[in-house]
């Protein structure tokens, strides 16, 4: 594992619950993902990583706790500046979440369209970052012809577009066949190592072997004792 | 905002059949509305052109000496709202008369004696042209001693004139009603739209997209409608007018007045009504999708 830049926590949760009506999603998690760290969040399905996920980035709102990132209170924060706390992530979701409608290039650019970036520079650095996760030749392309691995890829270039702070990635390997997996595996951590801080949930226990990093363990909504690999 | 225009287009292009059933709805309207706008100006002119005519006579006593003649015009003059005041001497109103019925004057030339009288033409000022203060120096006027009859024409005037501000007022009425008709069909076809691009949204949202980038191509999308529909709306209404205004003779029967399309204020103001209609359907879809 890389050693950590800076023991700072980026992410703070406080006993945190999330309830969808009387089913406890995830009871009193409590946990702090430091600045440039790669972590695992591992478990069952079902056992709430996805949903720990969503609280990050305000998906879900928590039922009862605190969720601070960078000493910002996410129950606190106005409805106005959500879209800016996301930008802070670069999310790769499990069923990819590519709009049908719209090419590789343009799905990739919206992102710094949001941002409100030059259009030049858009093209740039849309150009370099399919060039990147290797799928460039398809950036006209719209999702629906893409398989399952160039559809991965392309979210994996839409979440590092905008040089985000923060990475999580939800089952990013979960449809793919090994090669395809290596390389988005490859991908993230090369991210990792250039100063991103990565939280990728996964149940693949061969592939957080593989990798290396911090583990935290869900099972029913509730924190597993620490598990170092 | 060339950004945001560019994606509205594409977007308009992109959802076709959905934009092209809120243009045409939105002409419909526009077509109604305008209609109503057409006859209401147009009647303004006919009201306008009729209170241009409006004059008052006074019939003078037979035999009034010359020096008090001038003093009852004098008197008159001084009276509120009158612009001018014309001698018509007896003789002038027969040769008027016998210009007037042309071919048939020789009925006239079997009178032994002029049975006209002398008037005096009064022509009000135009703020005055209306019934109330008709009356009132009507009544002023009847009461000077060498006045025996006083007359003004168009009496049925200030009724019309009741009935026009009524169709008016229809026409405000029917015009707001067809607004808010207009406004709601486009709410609703903008939240069609917005439901068919739900995902689309949602995935905006979740990389980071403000509300407000979000709805800008939106509310461009409706401003393009608006105009569009409104455009195509007074065109229509155009081309309805120049088909009608053919069948019909614009001489004799309306006088001095003739029927005009709509003045260029007027359609810009309907355009930009409409631009507005868009763009508040917009907004009301817009504010209440994003909320939930």
């Amino acid at each position: 594992m890389k050693e950590l830049d800076d023991q700072t926590a980026t992410i703070r949760m406080y006993h945190v619950n999330k309830r969808y009506g009387s089913k406890n999603a995830l009871f009193d998690i409590s946990i702090e993902i430091f600045k440039n760290e790669l972590l695992f969040i591992s478990g069952p399905s079902g056992a709430g990583k996805s949903t720990l996920l969503k609280l990050l980035y305000l998906g879900e709102p928590v039922s009862e706790g605190q969720v601070l990132i960078d000493g910002m209170n996410l129950s606190r924060i106005p409805r106005k500046r959500i879209p800016f706390l996301r930008r802070k992530f670069g999310i790769i979701f499990q069923d990819y979440k590519l709009i049908p409608s719209k090419t590789v290039f343009e799905n990739v650019s919206l992102v710094l369209e949001t941002q409100g970036q030059k259009k030049r520079l858009i093209q740039k650095k849309v150009k370099s970052v399919l060039r990147t996760v290797g799928i460039e030749e398809r950036l006209d392309s719209f999702p629906p012809s893409l398989s399952g691995g160039e559809q991965q890829r392309v979210a994996v270039a839409r979440a590092i577009v905008g040089n985000p702070e923060i990475i999580l990635a939800d089952e990013p390997t979960g449809s793919l066949d090994s090669d395809s997996a290596d390389t988005i595996i490859g991908l993230l951590k090369g991210f990792h190592q250039r100063g991103a801080t990565v939280i990728i949930a996964t149940h693949d226990k061969e592939l957080i072997e593989k990798t290396g990093g911090r583990v935290i363990y869900l099972k029913q909504g509730k924190l597993q004792p620490p598990i170092n690999l | 905002m060339t950004f945001f225009v560019k994606r509205a287009i594409r977007d308009i292009i992109g959802n076709r059949l959905l934009n092209a059933i809120t243009i045409v709805i939105i002409a419909l309207s526009i077509i109604i509305v305008s209609a109503f706008a057409l006859v209401v100006v147009n009647t303004s002119d006919l009201i306008i052109s009729w209170k241009k005519g409006i004059r008052i006579m006074a019939y003078l006593r037979p035999d009034v000496p010359n020096e008090n003649l001038q003093s009852v015009e004098q008197e008159i003059k001084k009276m509120h709202g009158v612009q001018s005041v014309l001698y018509i001497s007896k003789i002038q109103a027969m040769d008027l008369l016998k210009k007037e019925m042309k071919r048939h004057d020789s009925l006239l030339d079997g009178l032994s004696e002029n049975p006209l009288p002398d008037a005096l033409e009064i022509q009000m000022i135009p703020s005055s042209r209306n019934r109330e203060e008709i009356e009132m120096l009507a009544t002023q006027i009847e009461s000077i001693p060498l006045i025996e009859e006083v007359e003004y024409g168009r009496r049925w005037l200030g009724r019309f004139a009741n009935i026009i501000n009524l169709f008016k007022l229809a026409g405000y009425a029917l015009g707001g009603l067809f607004f808010m008709a207009a406004v709601f069909i486009v709410a609703n076809t903008i939240r069609l739209l917005l439901y068919s691009r739900q995902e689309e949204i949602e995935i905006m949202r979740l990389v980071g997209a403000t509300d407000r980038f979000i709805k800008a191509p939106f509310y461009i999308e409706g401003l393009i409608q608006g105009a569009l529909g409104g455009m195509i709306g007074i065109f229509s209404l155009f081309l309805i007018f120049i088909f009608i205004c053919s069948n019909i003779e614009q001489t004799s029967s309306f006088g001095l007045f003739h029927i005009r399309f709509l003045p260029f204020d007027v359609i810009a103001g309907i355009v930009i009504g409409s631009m507005f209609v868009g763009w508040f359907g917009c907004y009301l879809s817009l504010n209440q999708f994003l909320k939930s």
